[in-house]
């Protein structure tokens, strides 16, 4: 059972922690994996496609770190390169033409670092996804299923809903980043935890997620059933609304975060 | 009390305003810079006199205000949303004290200025982040403001030109810091479907949340000479990657080499290129 902020931090990134994967073939049925973004590559780091939620077809795309070393090796640890962002994008902007619902399952300590990465933008791969996603008119729920770092994270991430496990975490900047900006001492991350708020809890309170999804039976078939019901549920609610209600709904709640200082 | 020292220190090269920052005020004792690109020493009232510039061509960093008086018509600038302010909502170690030394130091009460203007005759709104304002960083106030600007410009169907300089989202505000990025991209789309013009010009050194949210939302995207801009720090990445970087990795003209880009806008010419932009976006909507 993980208390302090930093024992989430660790149960969070844990790696026999559930994968995207595992949720997908938990959860979902009939899945068929889509590849590549059409312009540069496939980033092995996102896993995407079309699969069964209950009797609905979705688009599901998920933050894939892998379990074993070469699994995390293979998925680039979860760290999505631009063509990620535009795979994702692209499915998403398919999911709109069909109107299918999308689910992202996001699990990432942050967008890949790297030359290449810059040299293909990562940053407005990201600020694409963000842009595209403000407007896409079929639902969103997006699941922070373990880590929801920065940037690489919020680009699917800007949803109808926004749902955390309970040992999850969704954060600026890691713990860690944060320890050496202000102490120049990476060790000291716990205590950045603490005043980060990263954990579910803190995100809740604070108005930035929707729900908490309690761990009873993590990665069990319960768990996945139970899952799979409540998102289920909350998709035929949202998939009742026109789209102009739901972008609506959808601006009004970010619109709202930090807004408190109007005057 | 160790420990809430460093709170209220520069963290590193970028907050102090970086190797090429100029200060922000006269300072008697040092009236000479060092230009990091031809290393000519100028005396620093010639270098304000010219824009920033050093003879060679090397852009100096400028603050809002500076940027403001060579940008918009003398006397146009109505500023907006002067009121938003920034709040604590992590309730963060030293950053409310932070805030205040910083309010000080850089006369501006947060890291970005909005308001109307006029650019050559051409009417606008008009963002300029501070990078004298704990390096243009995102909090509540930056997005709020930045996002009200949009919706005031979709309102009144004005076009929107914005100066970006940002270190990235504001640690200090945590996840509320992190969601302006989604907030300020949706007040862009909006004013985007509305058919309206938004035009940037990025400037030293734009990265982080800033450059993933509307410093790349541009439809016509420039760029001042030299500027870095990026998602990552390089150092960051140089740490990550243990590989040597590119020459000149993660500058404007990087930027324009790849693509990501539409041109580079010299500071003495990029009023008129605003203009120019602002003007041929007017006609096509006045004919249309």
């Amino acid at each position: 059972m993980a208390d302090t902020a930093y024992e989430k931090v660790k149960a969070a990134r844990a790696a026999k922690r559930p994968t995207a994967s595992d949720y997908i073939r938990g959860m979902l049925t009939d899945f068929v994996e889509l590849h590549g973004d059409r312009r540069f590559a496939d980033d092995k780091a996102i896993v995407a496609g079309l699969a069964r939620l209950g009797g609905r077809s979705i688009t599901v795309i998920g933050i894939e770190k892998g379990h074993s070393a070469k699994e995390r090796v293979a998925h680039a640890f979860g760290a999505p390169n631009p063509e990620g962002y535009r795979k994702a994008l692209r499915l998403m902007k398919q999911a709109e033409k069909f109107r299918r619902p999308v689910l992202c399952l996001v699990d990432t300590s942050g967008a890949f670092c790297g030359i290449g990465a810059e040299e293909r933008g990562q940053g407005q791969a990201i600020a694409e996804c963000l842009n595209e996603l403000s407007a896409l008119k079929t639902p969103v729920i997006s699941v922070i299923i373990g880590e929801g770092g920065s940037g690489g994270a919020l680009a699917l991430s800007l949803a109808d809903e926004v749902w955390m496990l309970e040992n999850s975490i969704y954060s600026v900047i890691s713990p860690e980043g944060c320890a050496s900006i202000l102490w120049k001492d990476a060790s000291k991350a716990e205590t950045a935890a603490q005043y980060l708020r990263l954990t579910a809890q803190d995100a809740l309170e604070l108005g930035i997620i929707d729900r908490i999804i309690p761990e009873d039976g993590l990665g069990d078939d319960i768990f996945f059933t139970r899952l799979r019901a409540v998102l289920s549920g909350r998709f035929q609610a949202l998939c009742a609304a026109s789209a102009e209600e739901l972008l609506e709904r959808r601006y009004a709640r970010f619109r709202s975060i930090g807004a408190e200082n109007a005057q | 009390m160790a420990i809430l020292d460093f709170l209220f220190q520069p963290k590193n090269e970028l907050e102090e305003g970086g190797r090429s920052a100029l200060p922000a005020q006269a300072d008697e004792s040092e009236p000479e810079k060092v230009c990091p690109n031809c290393h000519k020493s100028i005396p620093l009232s010639r270098i304000w006199a010219e824009q920033n510039l050093c003879s060679c061509g090397y852009h100096f960093r400028m603050n809002a205000r500076q940027r403001l008086a060579i940008t918009a018509d003398a006397g146009t600038f109505a500023p907006l949303f002067d009121e938003v302010s920034s709040s604590d909502p992590l309730s963060f170690p030293g950053y409310r004290k932070k805030l205040e030394t910083t309010q000080v130091s850089s006369r501006e009460n947060e890291a970005v200025i909005c308001g109307t203007a006029r650019i050559e005759g051409e009417e606008c709104c008009l963002f300029i982040m501070e990078p004298y304002f704990m390096m243009g960083s995102m909090g509540s106030a930056v997005g709020e403001r930045i996002t009200r600007l949009f919706e005031y410009a979709t309102e009144r169907r004005l076009p929107v030109v914005g100066f970006t300089v940002s270190g990235g989202a504001r640690m200090q505000e945590g996840l509320v810091s992190l969601m302006q990025m989604a907030k300020t991209s949706a007040a862009v789309r909006r004013h985007s479907d509305a058919g309206l013009f938004y035009l940037t010009v990025l400037t030293d050194p734009t990265t982080g949340g800033v450059t993933a949210s509307f410093a790349m939302e541009g439809d016509i995207i420039l760029a001042e000479p030299g500027a870095v801009v990026g998602f990552a720090g390089a150092r960051v990445i140089e740490q990550t990657t243990r590989k040597a970087l590119p020459k000149g990795f993660q500058t404007a003209e990087f930027l324009l080499d790849h693509g990501f880009i539409d041109a580079i806008a010299p500071r003495r010419t990029q009023k008129k290129l605003i203009s120019q932009l602002l003007s041929m976006h007017r006609e096509a909507r006045d004919n249309g």
